[in-house]
């Protein structure tokens, strides 16, 4: 029987320390939709999301009440856009009419975000992938609720430099398609290396090859709830915190095992996965820097960050592999900086900086995530930020992601507004010498030896 | 059989676990256990109940129990019993 100490505890967590279902994520493949008629294999794409996504939102909906734990975003993810437009698309402007159609199919079914518009060219691109890419700037401008991102590298095949030298080029001009509204576009883009074909998250979801015809994967949150839990932890040794740590992240994976299990029944659509991540949103009290503060840091840059960051991943994993038996996506900690209040403090502070960032980026999933720099950074310079990403990736095989915002008309001292989930952001300043030449040779930067690994 | 917690908390006064079980019996709903205290003036209780019989679906009896909290000043939720049962046993 459970005690009304657990039941108060639950609540607790629900209540006060925004333990919450971050997003149900619906991944549809879009394989069998393939035509070499535009218009034909748009109105297949928007039947397929509309009959098998009709209910998403209201089971979402359903379930919290069910529960009475909040599920936040009702999301899709699609088959990557540059496998499914290669045979129609002659044009960026055919697949910017793709992107239409996800937009309208995401707005149909009451979607926040659709994502898979997307091309996969770690190894080399097809005269489809890079129309699809050199179309981003101009689908991300004229849809709202459409995702794209493009995985660039990997560490079986390397990092395809040509790719990452025109997604510094994609960037810039989705920032300037965008300028208006703090360069936005780019928060909806990501560059990735060893992209998982199963994250629930975005803006980096899409729905892999690998995977069946439709899916159910969930991603749960509760930096809230494990900053709380670290409270007790104050003065005490490693063991104590670590432990505490793992408990908190089996609680919380275990909400959302549940809820991926019932969301599956009742959209009669198989379960994927529970991705662990710990998100943050700009809430108070809903923050990973907040943890690493509680762990022991003045404010998340200062010396033992990485060491900080790298203990809290590592247990989150241990408790939350524990809780469900399919985990996957990025699972573990992300340090957004506008997403989180408490990163934006420690920018405020001249504690974080974008190198320092970097090395976080080693020790938990995703990368150099929701940063805003001046709008003046050249293509080369992003390209060349993108490239070293890459690399960290590419070397300690995890996954790795850019998705930075040159925000067009701003400098270091400003701050760029996005709204809503996406949050605020101090400009970070970005280190302007030339990478020019490096990031203009052609080809490829051939995949890492797997042995020698001293 | 399909089991339910309902938590009720507020300020103390009258009446407050029949104005419930009042709502609960008028929907077919069985109370299994309860248990209350009340500290500082502050009512909590904490009920089981099968809702496997219920007149009327989850999603309605979880906004009328809302309404029958709202009328008594107290806040009342309604949460199937497997959340907890996850999160607290392996």
């Amino acid at each position: 029987m459970i005690s009304k100490l657990e039941i108060q505890e639950t609540n607790r967590m629900i209540e006060k320390m925004n333990l919450d279902v971050r997003t149900i994520t619906l991944g549809i493949s879009l394989l069998d939709c393939i035509d070499s008629d535009l218009g034909r294999l748009n109105e297949k794409i928007y039947q397929k999301i509309t009959t098998l996504a009709g209910n998403l939102v209201a089971t979402g909906e359903e379930i919290a009440k069910e529960y009475g734990i909040p599920v936040v975003n009702k999301r899709i993810s699609v088959t990557p856009i540059g496998l499914i437009g290669a045979s129609a698309c002659h044009s960026e402007d055919d697949f910017v009419e793709i992107a239409k159609t996800l937009d309208k199919a995401g707005k149909a079914v009451g979607v926040n975000f659709i994502g898979g518009y997307s091309a996969l060219v770690s190894k080399g691109m097809t005269k489809a992938e890079e129309l699809l890419l050199r179309s981003i700037p101009k689908a991300l401008a004229e849809t709202d609720v459409v995702c794209s991102s493009v995985n660039v590298g990997s560490t079986k095949t390397g990092i395809n430099m040509d790719a990452v030298r025109l997604m510094g080029q994609v960037i810039r001009r989705t920032a300037e398609n965008t300028a208006d509204k703090d360069s936005i576009g780019c928060a909806k883009l990501v560059v990735f290396c060893n992209a998982p074909d199963d994250n629930p998250f975005m803006a980096g979801a899409f729905h892999g090859v690998t995977e069946a015809d439709a899916v159910i994967n969930v991603g749960v949150s509760g930096p809230g709830v494990v900053k709380k839990a670290l409270e007790q932890a104050r003065g005490k040794d490693f063991e104590f915190l670590c432990e505490t740590i793992k408990k908190t992240a089996f609680k919380i994976t275990r909400v959302g095992q549940l809820v991926a299990k019932r969301a599956s029944e009742m959209l009669n659509v198989p379960f994927g996965i529970v991705d662990l991540s710990l998100a943050p949103t700009p809430a108070v009290g809903d923050s990973v820097a907040e943890i690493l503060q509680e762990i022991g840091l003045e404010h998340p840059g200062a010396p033992g960050t990485t060491a900080a960051l790298a203990l809290l991943n590592d247990q989150v994993k241990k408790g939350g592999i524990m809780a469900s038996s399919y985990v996957g996506g990025l699972s573990g900690a992300f340090i957004p900086v506008s997403e989180d209040q408490g990163m934006i403090d420690a920018v405020l502070a001249g504690c974080l900086t974008l190198e320092k960032l970097e090395a976080m980026t080693c020790v938990c999933s995703v990368g150099l995530d929701m940063i805003a720099i001046p709008g003046d950074t050249s293509a080369e310079t992003l390209s060349g930020i993108i490239a070293d990403e890459m690399a960290i990736g590419m070397i300690n095989q995890k996954t790795t992601a850019v998705r930075l915002i040159p925000v067009i008309g701003k400098k270091v001292g400003d701050s760029a507004e996005f709204g809503g989930l996406l949050g605020y952001a101090p400009i970070m300043p970005v280190n302007s010498f030339s990478c020019a030449d490096f990031v203009n040779r052609k080809g490829r930067i051939p995949a890492p030896v797997h042995s020698f690994k001293n | 059989m399909k089991r339910a917690i309902i938590t009720v908390v507020g300020k103390d006064t009258v009446g407050i676990i029949a104005k419930v079980c009042t709502y609960l019996s008028a929907e077919n709903v069985n109370v299994l256990d309860i248990s209350q205290t009340i500290v500082g003036g502050y009512f909590n209780m904490m009920m089981i109940v099968d809702v496997s019989a219920s007149k009327i679906d989850f999603n309605n009896l979880s906004d009328g129990l809302s309404k029958v909290g709202e009328e008594i000043g107290c806040v009342i939720r309604i949460q199937l019993e497997d959340i907890f049962d996850m999160m607290h046993r392996i």
